[in-house]
């Protein structure tokens, strides 16, 4: 078994944040897994829900440098990756770095920028480093993107495209707050004070050491078996239009793993899968014909028997 | 809570369907009127045509009255509703129009359903091999469609495969249907009109042109097998009706009650055996070698040694059969019958009934007759042909004198009133002569085109004698065939034709699966199958024990794929089986595992409704979920049994 210290640091993380980001444990534990997975994170809701606080929380309470990039229309791949700018004193191109170069990185409303912008970020995301004026530039780490988009249906949109959705590992919904969550937080202290106020519980080399532990929580057979079953059962069911594929599976074991780690165990159980499977598998199943789009994950579970 | 919708139709399958129609009603097309067709073509256009365009599907009102105009047509067309045809054209009506309101997975089920119907009632007017190959096409697509509809992802060609698949495997139980399903005697379709219709065969009269109409005709007649070898071709005299009755231009039988015994007594010996298999053709009469052995009891002889079932054959028969080739029969014959077997009309035949006048002046006795008369016939060089002149009133005189050419009629004709003339009892004998032996199934195949007429004499102390009149004058139509003695001009029917070799070659092998086909499957009556099951070792095969047998075999089919199933999930780890059995025991409480929780999940859940034992659950969840989910170093033995110990003393 582990020794409990890193575990108590993350759910003293859990605990200080949800000061922060009211009622919204769930939607917490599943940011600091996708963490944890070295995955990248999509936060998919309306405006004012408080994606943009808790990408914030997040960085702050885990010691990461943050840099948040608005997305625009009018926005070029150099506002993001860094340009290199003529140095009168030494005559020569010197390159500064963009926003990118951080640990955590909150591209806010990436569906309002235009797909080159879109897609030079996700290929940062990708490979963890940036090439520019052929100089390849490694990203720090750990490196964490949290983006945020509207729902599509919002005016002046670039939706992303199935294959680009692909790069987050997962996607959550915040959602509204429920009415005790909301007022505490109507009635209470301004968020924005609380959160400055709020110390790092964890030192970046702690998360780095995490995030290896998360590796080692062990996937048995029987578990790899369940996953099969629900990637074939995506496959053959009518219900959606394509099936998930070995990614989104290395996907469902990685964040499964995070998420046992969470819950301190040494071993995956279907119930990790099981919680996670919105999050990882939601934006990769696009429904077939004119089926629902909510809760076709929740029929996936229910499809699946346990092997 | 509101009515659950079928999901609508996509348009992948909207063109499954429409396959599937075109599918399972072209075949029909034969046996429909032609403006249903025309309709129904343009119902399933009109369909593609929206598929195509993605437009919606016309609405309701118009259905109703298509539908009515359609039943209105099907009525005027066969002025009732009811039975094979209007009820085929109905379905194919009512298919088109469904076409037109299939919106959804659902309609597209209920088509498929009467595409499948559809594909059977090819069988109502055919059950020869295309019609069964179509028909097996038709409910392939059928089977793809209601894949595609599950399920309409896949190409084309993997979803045909897939219900290729399928169906093969759906074969088992068919062969085990289909040869244990207690058999219906008779047409499965027992309508009037269908068996009844007019059929290409010999006929019960004879007069000149009536025999060679046949020779068009490749249609077969009856195919027979003889397990010793096949006599030679000039003893293959196919017995069919016999004609006594004379009125000066037509033959016709004397029409007396045919009895169950044979009028003759069977020699001891020089019997051939075989095997014959009758074409129906909706009449009495059997095809046997002259002279047939004894009936069995289903069989009749006539006085003049015709063989005749006791029902029309209305399906085709299968028969075993003893023949006697040099047996001559009759020599006892009633005086009746010689008097009425030399019967003519007054002033009918007049040159010939001068010249037998002359013969029986020089003979001495009905052999010098005989011959006398043979030698006239071979000098007077009569020609064979299939196209001989138009006869007037006396037919014998004018054939033998003035036209000399003539078919097997003529000749037969010609020598019976010669005979008579000469006051020698003579009748007229019809059947088959010759055959064409299949060399790859050894069936000797009969067909239409091999209808013959002969006479037979009565010679006292010796009875009734074959005299073949043709074989005098054309030998080889006895030795070979029609073709080997009719002139090179005449036409034949195209299977006749000696010079297309590989065609003749491809016949026999069709014919030979045909026959393999009839005997087998279209042959397969409750005799047979009578037979095959007592070969079984079943004791007394009625309807009864053969569904009993059916039911037991269907339920150990079933019982050995559940088995088989069962196996594949019991290699699993004892750990899953404890976990199984355990949630199982819980069942009886209703607080069955969901397949889908987890156990931890199921824990919380048998600890909120349990409260007393929710500790002892939690345990038990947790060992099992570390067993079964955990690293393998847990240490799987003890922690078995530590599992086995705690679900046992689980007590709630």
């Amino acid at each position: 078994m582990r020794a409990p210290d890193p575990n108590t640091s993350m759910d003293g993380v859990i605990a200080a944040a949800s000061r922060v980001i009211l009622g919204k444990d769930h939607q917490l534990r599943l940011a600091l897994a996708c963490l944890l997975a070295r995955g990248h994170l999509l936060i998919e809701d309306l405006p004012g829900v408080g994606k943009t606080t808790l990408a914030h929380v997040l960085a702050q309470l885990l010691g990461l440098n943050f840099q948040r990039i608005q997305f625009t229309s009018d926005m070029l791949p150099a506002d993001i990756l860094g340009v290199s700018i003529y140095d009168r004193d030494s005559s020569a191109f010197n390159f500064h770095p963009g926003p990118i170069f951080a640990q955590v990185v909150l591209a806010d409303e990436i569906n309002r920028a235009t797909p080159k912008t879109q897609s030079a970020l996700l290929e940062a995301m990708e490979e963890r480093q940036v090439t520019a004026e052929g100089q390849t530039r490694p990203l720090p780490a750990p490196f964490f993107v949290i983006a945020t988009q509207n729902p599509q249906y919002q005016i002046g949109t670039f939706p992303l495209p199935e294959s680009q959705l692909d790069r987050f590992l997962m996607r959550i919904e915040l959602g509204y707050p429920d009415r005790a969550a909301e007022r505490e937080l109507l009635a209470g202290a301004d968020r924005r004070e609380v959160l400055a106020g709020m110390a790092p519980c964890l030192s970046p080399a702690e998360l780095l050491a995490h995030q290896e532990s998360v590796r080692r929580v062990h996937v048995s057979d029987a578990l790899i078996d369940y996953v099969q079953a629900l990637v074939a059962h995506t496959r053959e069911s009518a219900d959606w239009q394509a099936g998930l594929s070995p990614r989104a599976a290395l996907a469902l074991l990685a964040s499964a793993r995070a998420w046992a780690w969470l819950a301190d165990r040494d071993h995956v159980l279907p119930e990790d899968i099981q919680a996670i499977l919105p999050g990882v598998a939601g934006h990769r199943l696009r429904p077939a014909g004119d089926a629902p789009a909510t809760g076709s994950v929740a029929r996936l579970i229910e499809a699946v028997p346990i092997p | 809570m509101a009515k659950a919708r079928s999901p609508a139709l996509s348009p992948v399958q909207a063109w499954w369907l429409i396959a599937t129609g075109i599918a399972v009603a072209a075949p029909l097309v034969p046996h429909i009127p032609p403006w249903l067709t025309i309709a129904a073509g343009l119902a399933l256009l009109w369909r593609t045509a929206l598929a195509w365009q993605r437009k919606p599907l016309p609405p309701r009102w118009l259905l109703v009255l298509l539908v009515a105009a359609g039943c209105a047509g099907v009525l005027w067309q066969f002025r009732t509703l009811f039975g094979q045809n209007p009820g085929v054209a109905l379905l194919i009506l009512l298919l088109a129009l469904k076409y037109l309101e299939a919106r959804t997975i659902r309609d597209g089920l209920a088509v498929v359903f009467l595409a499948f119907f559809l594909a059977l009632a090819q069988f109502f007017y055919s059950q020869v091999i295309p019609a069964a190959i179509a028909s097996t096409l038709g409910v392939l697509v059928a089977t793809a469609t209601l894949l595609a509809l599950a399920d309409p992802r896949d190409p084309p060609l993997a979803t045909l495969r897939r219900a290729g698949v399928m169906l093969l495997q759906a074969l088992p139980l068919m062969l085990l249907l289909f040869v244990l399903f207690p058999r219906v005697q008779g047409p499965l379709w027992a309508l009037p009109r269908d068996a009844n219709s007019a059929r290409t065969g010999l006929s019960d009269t004879m007069a000149p042109g009536s025999i060679s109409e046949l020779s068009q005709s490749d249609a077969i007649a009856f195919r027979a097998r003889f397990p010793d070898g096949v006599p030679p071709q000039r003893q293959l005299y196919w017995r069919g009706p016999v004609l006594s009755d004379f009125d000066g231009r037509a033959w016709r039988p004397l029409g007396e009650k045919p009895q169950p015994r044979l009028p003759y007594t069977e020699p001891d010996a020089g019997g051939i055996d075989y095997e014959i298999i009758i074409e129906p053709h909706n009449r009495h009469w059997l095809f046997a070698l002259e002279l047939p052995g004894a009936t069995t009891a289903a069989m009749l002889a006539t006085h003049d040694y015709q063989l005749l079932a006791t029902e029309p054959l209305a399906t085709r028969r299968r028969l075993a059969m003893r023949s006697y080739p040099a047996f001559h029969a009759g020599s006892d014959e009633d005086a009746t019958v010689r008097r009425r077997a030399m019967f003519l009309p007054e002033g009918s035949n007049p040159r010939i009934r001068a010249l037998a006048a002359q013969w029986r002046a020089q003979a001495r006795n009905d052999d010098d007759v005989l011959l006398a008369a043979q030698t006239f016939f071979l000098r007077q060089r009569l020609l064979y042909t299939l196209m001989p002149p138009l006869l007037g009133e006396q037919t014998a005189d004018e054939f033998l004198f003035d036209t000399k050419q003539g078919f097997c009629e003529h000749f037969a004709n010609a020598f019976a009133v010669a005979m008579r003339t000469a006051g020698i009892p003579a009748r007229v004998v019809t059947g088959y002569q010759g055959g064409e032996l299949n060399p790859v199934d050894g069936w000797l195949t009969v067909r239409q085109y091999d209808a013959h007429a002969w006479t037979e004499v009565w010679l006292p102390g010796r009875g009734w004698l074959r005299i073949d009149p043709t074989a005098i004058s054309a030998p080889t139509r006895i030795d070979l065939n029609l073709a080997a003695a009719v002139p090179a001009s005449d036409p034949l029917p195209l299977l006749m034709r000696v010079d297309l070799a590989w065609l003749r070659d491809i016949r026999f092998r069709w014919d030979a699966v045909t026959n393999a086909w009839n005997q087998w499957v279209l042959g397969y009556s409750p005799a047979r199958q009578r037979d095959l099951l007592r070969r079984l070792g079943m004791r007394e095969p009625d309807w009864r024990s053969m569904t009993a047998t059916l039911a037991v075999l269907a339920g150990l089919a079933l019982l050995a794929l559940t088995a088989w199933t069962l196996r594949q999930r019991r290699r699993r780890d004892p750990v899953l089986a404890l976990w199984e059995r355990f949630s199982h025991r819980l069942g009886r409480r209703g607080l069955a595992r969901r397949p889908d929780e987890g156990p931890h999940d199921y824990a919380a859940r048998i600890a909120t409704a349990l409260p007393q034992a929710a500790a002892d659950m939690r345990a038990i969840a947790d060992l099992y979920a570390r067993l079964r989910y955990g690293p393998a170093t847990t240490g799987v033995g003890t922690g078995l049994d530590e599992l086995r110990r705690r679900m046992a003393s689980f007590a709630p």
